[in-house]
């Protein structure tokens, strides 16, 4: 069979008007089925002819997946809000301040308009062996083409390789991490609310997935708790050109400072594993030390312990480090 | 008196329609029955098709029939057909399908089985120089150019060649050309520093917005093709050529060209694939490019591995250069800009001896054609941070470096130290150094604030500017408006309304009363230039110049003949023909023309000038008796090539801890010669600017060597520039001093501004990073970082296609 790309094929698409219609589209459908967010990374999939779902379901007819509310405790994104409305929202900007800037960093103001929330955190990886359709492990393979000898691999991982080596993408799933958000996932039998930190899974876990979402699984809402409300965030993504980029190395942290020391503190770096990585071992160190120079400094360096370069991606090591000791000495982003 | 056109803004008469999209590219027509066709591109950098089955897909409900190579005429090697039987770089097409629709073409390739035989393949030059290296096609890996012999061979260095140069130093074997001015040896024993770089610069796709898509159908015997295309004229006589028609058997639409930055001088091959199919199955073809076919079988800027060792006075002068550059062609024809690097690099130096040695070598990777200043914008992106890197270790200004060694009118080119129509390099540094403030910005290089470092940066960029011996044609109808007939092509840069005002000017016919016609071959347009490598804007006031003339002389000797006196006394302005002693006593144009068709002959285009282009007489021809006819070939002459030339001047705040570059400020100041269109100038400097800030930065053209694939296929991975990496403070200039060898004094000036853009880019970098330059393009973020970790950088020295 010749390959041939950016020909999408016909699929028989489903504008579902309830998350209820969804779901049991959804169930009907199974593996055969595709869920349509903003269809950024979708319909990439659908023109490389590389997914051929025999039914697509689209979302965005869906109300009760669209805005932002507030809750007891904090707020409550809905799924199909675009990331537009997130980096804009008011609440959000001003107490969640690190989600609105990672929404503001996402590709450009046109995708932004169209993408998602729910689409951008659970956006599949962007390694592009992968994305060529080449048969790796995470497409059902027993190779990983980015990890040979030769293999082009700037932009891969330093961290939690698994046989596959991509990253995760996201720009705003290091925030959300950092924010301690709650992902609310229902399907035929129910919902469940699971933290942001374990929603994302590395190959270890499931090297076809890059979250725990199952098929028949949908993701409908993000919580925000005010656990984070207005604490000193930072949030930096370094990319190769200013729009329409995926991170090279991002870094979210959110912390509470008192008398100049760290009191509370959550550092999320994304772009270095595949899945966006909170650096326990720093939060840990860091805890209780005055907010310094030196204790970023330190921070840094224990960023990057075990970190393992690839062929061309030792850049990230510095990079990563940087980017937390930045996000720890006290400035403001 | 009429205004005076030159030198003034205009909205261009395609304007209204491509901001409000009533503009209608190749794509977007209709014929009845149109057939839409689609491609199946080979998914292997080197093969032989063995076999073809496309049973099942014939067989297919609305599958209506298929092209291979060999339903395409043959064409000389190294050259290139749109379809191959054995494809020399993954993703070039091996046939088309044509169906009812694009959908049902497309599920048709894949139900069709090729059988490929897989063949060695190369993608790094100096890999297929090594002894025992693979050739990237059977029959050699270069091709041997000279006057009486043209053929396929294989080189290869020897051991010996590549061990003296170590893996990390270009090794400089057998070349295939070579030329040396001046005595090197004593050029090196008479400088005062040396240096002897190895540099790297990447091959780059063209990236137009808009795909070479095309729609071909035929009438009697008559191709009609709409497609995208630089120039009009000279692309219908290349499809007729190719296709082997007779010229009159060829209508050619194309008024809007979604960029083509060289990629479609001529159109492209690909645009025989739906003429064919349209023959074969006698109904319209629609093919539709992609993007993603684009940056396969859309073109692409050669690479080089080049070798530069320069010498010094202390004052800055270049004494010697010993340049080697070794191109990456791409599989097809040989590309020419290795050698105008060294051209350029003559040029920009003027260096009191030089030599020059290059080799082009085939590779199974996209093909190569022009790029915007090909040759020289990746010289000038290679050669001025060495510039600077000697200006720093002599202590000698940066500016002033380029001063003691700019050309003048002077100056000299080439091998043959070829001469100059005009030079004013110095003129342009001195409006550079003022509108930049760089006496003040230099004070900034090196300074730390928080965890960024300011660096400035300065480049000179020459580039040929001019080609002459084309053909204006105008007619002054009876109404009174003036038609030109422009057969340059619409690329988006404007000259093709621009240059059509020079004729309007010398007749003193207002603006508004003038209509340009252009971009389709059936409203008999005059033989042009290519609209590529900055000619049109030299080309066409000369040519226009000519038939304005022509036109002019004619009205006068028309009036003088009614009116008494002779030609002489008359003058013409405001659309009128009138004695220059008594204004009263004239005609109208429109009247002069009415009188032109009854007396026939010269006047209205039933005689025609002996010297022009059979093209120009085709559509003179056509044209007789409409009015009063205006034609004539550019003879005006000149003595030495005609160059331009652009100076940037960069302020970037490079973050010592991410590698991330800013760029600040950007100015660009052209040695143009007369100014036509001041903001289409500008817009040629800051786009061809912009275009430099990619090559420098961050576009990308990466290829997995073990299995010859390329990744950098769509925007988002290629990483052309995008709005945001545009500064905000972008400024430019025009020396403003006519070039004394053409008419109008104009001189082009499309290609210079992007080595400007890259190379004061890299310049500002080095300087940011005290003076390290990283010798390859781009300088990303990691190699960037790299630097300043004092980390191994992320690619080898000679490493390409990263």
């Amino acid at each position: 069979m010749a390959l041939i790309r950016d020909m999408i094929p016909a699929f028989e698409l489903f504008q579902p008007t309830s998350v209820e219609d969804a779901t049991s589209l959804m169930e009907r459908y199974g593996e055969d089925g595709w869920v349509l967010a903003g269809g950024l990374d979708s319909f990439d999939w659908f023109k490389d002819r590389i997914k051929r779902p025999r039914a697509v379901i689209d979302l965005g007819n869906v109300a009760e997946l669209r805005g932002v509310r507030s809750t007891e405790d904090g707020l409550e994104i809905g799924a199909m809000t675009t990331l537009t409305e997130v980096a804009s929202h008011g609440e959000i900007t001003r107490s969640y301040g690190i989600l609105a800037q990672a929404a503001a960093k996402v590709a450009t103001p046109q995708i932004r308009n169209q993408a998602t929330l729910g689409g951008n955190v659970a956006q599949d990886t962007r390694c592009w062996y992968y994305r060529s359709g080449w048969p790796c492990y995470r497409a059902g393979g027993n190779i990983c083409y980015a990890d040979a000898p030769t293999a082009m691999n700037r932009e891969h991982c330093i961290f939690g390789a698994d046989r596959c080596v991509a990253v995760n993408p996201s720009d705003t799933a290091p925030a959300l991490t950092a924010l301690d958000a709650k992902m609310v996932v229902r399907n035929s039998g129910g919902e469940r609310v699971v933290d942001a930190e374990d929603f994302f899974i590395g190959p270890g876990i499931d090297i076809t997935r890059m979250t725990i979402m199952e098929p028949g699984d949908l993701l409908t809402s993000i919580r925000i708790p005010t656990t984070w409300a207005g604490a000193r965030f930072y949030f930096e993504k370094v990319e190769d050109r200013k729009s329409w980029d995926f991170a090279l190395v991002s870094v979210a942290s959110a912390m509470t400072v008192n008398n100049g020391r760290i009191e509370q503190v959550r550092v999320v770096v994304n772009g270095v594993a595949p899945y966006p990585m909170r650096l326990d071992n720093v939060e840990a160190q860091v805890r209780g030390r005055p907010l310094d120079d030196e204790t970023a400094t330190q921070a840094g360096e224990t960023a990057i312990r075990g970190a393992k370069a690839l062929r061309h991606n030792d850049y990230k090591l510095p990079l990563m480090r940087n980017l937390v000791r930045r996000s720890l000495r006290g400035e403001q982003a | 008196m009429a205004e005076k056109l030159i030198g003034k803004d205009i909205t261009p008469p395609d304007l209204v329609a491509k901001v409000t999209g009533r503009a209608k590219y190749a794509e977007d027509f209709r014929a009845d029955g149109m057939l839409f066709a689609k491609l199946l591109s080979s998914p292997m950098p080197h093969a032989r098709v063995r076999r073809i089955d496309a049973s099942a897909a014939l067989s297919m409900p609305g599958v209506v029939d298929i092209l291979t190579a060999d339903d395409l005429p043959e064409v000389d090697a190294p050259g290139e057909r749109a379809l191959t039987n054995e494809p020399l770089y993954e993703g070039e097409p091996i046939l088309a399908v044509a169906a009812v629709d694009e959908t049902t073409a497309a599920d048709a390739i894949e139900r069709i089985n090729v059988d490929f035989e897989q063949l060695p393949f190369v993608l790094d030059p100096l890999e297929s120089l090594r002894p025992g290296g693979p050739n990237a096609r059977t029959e050699g890996n270069v091709y041997h150019i000279s006057q009486d012999l043209r053929e396929f061979r294989t080189l290869k260095w020897t051991a010996a060649d590549l061990t003296e140069a170590g893996e990390d130093r270009l090794p400089m074997g057998e070349p295939q050309v070579e030329w040396a001015v001046g005595d090197t040896e004593a050029g090196f024993a008479e400088a005062d520093l040396i240096l002897d770089e190895t540099i790297v610069h990447q091959s780059l796709t063209h990236h137009p917005m808009e795909p070479r898509s095309s729609m071909a159908y035929w009438q009697n015997g008559k191709l009609f093709l709409h497609t995208s295309t630089q120039s009009t004229a000279q692309t219908r006589v290349a499809v007729a050529r190719a296709l082997d028609l007779e010229l009159d058997d060829v209508v050619l639409i194309g008024e809007y060209c979604g960029g083509g930055f060289g990629s479609k001088v001529r159109g492209s091959p690909i645009m025989h694939v739906p003429a064919l199919l349209s023959r074969k199955t006698g109904r319209p073809v629609m093919m539709r490019i992609t993007l993603y076919e684009e940056n396969s079988l859309g073109r692409a800027r050669p690479g080089f591995q080049a070798r530069a060792r320069m010498g010094w006075r202390s004052d800055g002068r270049v004494t010697a250069i010993d340049l080697y550059v070794v191109q990456d062609n791409g599989p097809y024809d040989r590309r020419s800009d290795f050698t105008t690097a060294g051209n350029v690099a003559s040029l920009s130096y003027q260096p009191l001896s030089m030599r020059f040695r290059g080799v082009s070598v085939f590779t199974n990777t996209p093909p190569r054609s022009a790029q915007r200043a090909p040759g020289g914008a990746q010289i000038v992106g290679m050669l001025e941070p060495i510039m600077d890197k000697a200006a720093r270790e002599l202590g000698v200004d940066r500016v002033a470096m380029r001063r003691i060694n700019a050309p003048d009118n002077n100056g000299w080119v080439g091998a043959n130290q070829g001469n100059l129509t005009s030079a004013y390099v110095r003129e342009a540094l001195d409006k550079g150094v003022e509108t930049f403030g760089w006496e003040v910005k230099k004070q900034l290089s090196g300074q730390r604030e928080g965890t960024k470092v300011t660096g400035v940066g300065v480049a000179l960029s020459p580039y040929v500017g001019g080609s002459i011996g084309f053909d204006g044609l105008l007619v002054i109808r009876p109404d009174g408006r003036l038609h030109v007939h422009q057969g340059t092509g619409n690329l988006g840069t404007h000259s093709f309304a621009d240059t059509a005002r020079v004729a309007a000017e010398i007749l003193g016919m207002p603006w508004d009363r003038v209509v340009v016609v252009w971009g389709d071959t059936s409203k008999h347009l005059a033989w042009s230039s290519v609209q590529a490598g900055s000619q049109t804007i030299h080309a066409h006031t000369r040519a226009n110049h000519a038939a304005g003339m022509d036109a002019k002389r004619k009205l006068q000797e028309i009036a003088a003949r009614d009116l008494g006196g002779s030609p002489g006394d008359y003058e013409t302005d405001n659309g009128r023909v009138f004695r220059r002693s008594n204004p009263s006593q004239g005609m109208s144009f429109a009247r002069a023309a009415r009188r032109a068709i009854q007396l026939g002959g010269k006047y209205s285009g039933q005689e025609l000038p002996s010297d022009i282009h059979d093209v120009t007489v085709r559509s003179a021809q056509a044209l007789a008796g409409q009015g009063l006819m205006g034609v004539a070939k550019d003879n005006y002459g000149r003595e030495g090539g005609t160059w331009s030339f652009v100076v940037g001047f960069a302020l970037v705040e490079l973050d010592v801890e991410t590698g991330q570059v800013d760029l600040k400020e950007y100015t660009a100041v052209a040695d143009c010669g007369t100014v036509i269109h001041p903001r289409g100038l500008a817009a040629q400097l800051h786009g061809g600017g912009v275009q430099g800030f990619g090559i420098a930065r961050s576009q990308k053209w990466v290829f997995d060597p073990q299995w010859g694939i390329p990744f950098a296929k769509r925007f988002y991975t290629a990483r052309p520039p995008g709005i945001l990496d545009v500064p905000l403070e972008m400024h430019w200039g025009a020396v403003e001093i006519p070039d004394p060898q053409t008419p109008v004094g104009a001189k082009g000036i499309g290609e210079p501004p992007v080595g400007a853009g890259s190379a004061a880019i890299a310049s500002a970098i080095a300087d940011a990073l005290g003076g390290q330059y990283l010798c390859r393009t781009p300088l990303t973020n990691d190699m960037i970082l790299a630097a300043l970790e004092g980390r191994e950088q992320p690619y080898r020295p000679l490493e390409i296609h990263s």
